[in-house]
């Protein structure tokens, strides 16, 4: 079984990249990435979640978002070496768009390929993209298999970093080495 | 309960922290797993799978249907115990108009956990809580998300593969009867429900977080009615999902007291989550 992969699961904070995989048949997912640690950078956390709402009712739901007691569509096969372009996520600094390269399963490359420059969005870059390029790749063995949090909200799922686990692993998205 | 470990991720440098190192025993992250994920109680819930034949054809119909009793189960619970429905018999009860005594079997029950709670954890989870109006009700919702989930989840024991039941960031994992890998649970960043601060390696039991209103959470301060506004999130795993989540809540209601607090809870580790200016702060027991 040939297999690609998406988790890019870092710790920390940082950047969240709002990914769209497009597979070699067009299906496509939309992964949140959260790449990481900018500590020491003198870098602050960037966010481009939505504040979350409080618990609703159950009955002013909107439909699931996902059809319940229904897994995923499994992913088709995979070439490798492949190359995935992220979406363009806007951060404080500006807009961010990432590309991996998969081989074997493998992350091989990660880099921004679009990114702010200017003022301080230069210092930031400056020390953020060289991180974030080397997270991806190193943080993949460790990748997180589910999130505990406080009060995930329906309403909160979609910018729940949950919410792209259940993507990943429905889609049969796995990580190796 | 196996390999408890509380750990930052590689590559995270906390000033006054030792990064770990060896720690993070890892659950065959390459293995086949399959998802399934529905809406009730007013969160998502996913239920994930993973073991060498859980994606099998043919296990296939008997993984779906076991998963569609686990959602079926909480669907029900949803319509007796929601505060939302006007008509729910929690509501009745509520309001006073149906006697414990006369409630179904749930509720009784839940009723009677709701007391239990309260007095182990010296007061600081209550589900009596303010109504608006300068009155106390009773609201049980936070610990019938939790009990509910684990009861539910017992449903798929025995089923192969190792099992990790999701429900709006409350987890319980039901590991398979093959040899069971642990799972490497992430702690949310309490300022970034995007975003990961720590991991726990668990093969089974329950973890839960309570965590601040700034971020939508609803934890009131039982001595003041108010809702508690501590920055950052308190973490509880053990051997049950519902008292893990009552000893969260009750344990990031009490602020600084939440370590002595702990210490009555016998069998459970705890992690808290905090920052203090850019830098994350994981305190951890257990």
């Amino acid at each position: 079984m040939r297999r690609f992969v998406v988790a890019l699961l870092s710790t920390v904070t940082a950047l969240i990249l709002l990914f769209s995989y497009h597979t070699s048949t067009n299906r496509s997912a939309d992964v949140a990435v959260a790449v990481s640690p900018a500590y020491g950078s003198g870098a602050a956390a960037t966010s481009t979640a939505t504040s979350p709402a409080a618990p609703l009712p159950s009955a002013a739901l909107p439909a699931a978002a996902l059809p319940a007691a229904a897994p995923l569509a499994a992913a088709p096969p995979a070439a490798a070496p492949q190359t995935f372009t992220g979406g363009v996520a806007q951060t404080r600094w500006g807009p961010v768009q990432v590309e991996i390269t998969i081989e074997s399963g493998v992350i091989t490359t990660a880099a921004a390929v679009q990114h702010p420059t200017g003022g301080e969005s230069d210092q930031i870059n400056g020390y953020a993209v060289p991180i974030l390029n080397q997270s991806a790749v190193s943080v993949q063995s460790a990748s997180i298999e589910t999130v505990s949090g406080a009060s995930i909200t329906s309403a909160g799922y979609e910018t729940s970093l949950q919410s792209a686990l259940d993507a990943a692993a429905g889609a049969g998205v796995t990580v190796t080495g | 309960m196996s390999a408890v470990a509380i750990t930052h991720n590689p590559g995270l440098a906390t000033p006054g922290i030792p990064l770990p190192t060896g720690d993070v025993v890892l659950g065959g992250p390459g293995m086949p797993r399959r998802v399934w994920v529905a809406q009730i109680m007013g969160m998502p819930i996913s239920v994930t799978v993973r073991g060498a034949r859980v994606r099998d054809a043919a296990t296939a119909e008997r993984l779906n249907g076991a998963v569609e009793k686990v959602f079926a189960e909480l669907r029900e619970v949803d319509t007796t115990f929601s505060m939302w429905r006007a008509s729910s018999e929690a509501n009745r009860v509520a309001r006073g108009e149906l006697a414990i005594a006369d409630a179904c079997a749930d509720v009784r029950l839940v009723h009677d956990l709701t007391e239990q709670a309260k007095a182990i954890t010296a007061g600081w989870f209550d589900a009596m809580l303010p109504d608006g109006r300068g009155d106390a009700r009773w609201d049980p919702t936070g610990l019938v998300k939790g009990w509910a989930v684990e009861r539910a989840s017992l449903r798929l024991s025995g089923l192969v593969g190792d099992w990790c039941v999701n429900a709006g960031g409350d987890v319980v994992l039901v590991p398979g009867p093959d040899d069971p890998q642990p799972w490497l649970v992430g702690i949310e960043d309490p300022g970034d429900r995007s975003l990961v601060l720590a991991a726990v390696s668990l093969v089974e039991g329950g973890i839960a977080t309570s965590g601040s209103a700034a971020r939508g959470g609803h934890v009131i301060d039982p001595r003041t009615g108010e809702p508690v506004t501590t920055p950052g999130s308190l973490t509880v795993h053990g051997p049950s999902l519902m008292w893990s989540d009552v000893w969260a809540t009750a344990a990031y209601a009490s602020g600084p007291r939440a370590p002595d607090l702990l210490a009555a809870a016998g069998g459970y580790g705890w992690a808290v989550v905090d920052r203090q200016g850019s830098y994350p702060t994981v305190r951890s027991s257990g």
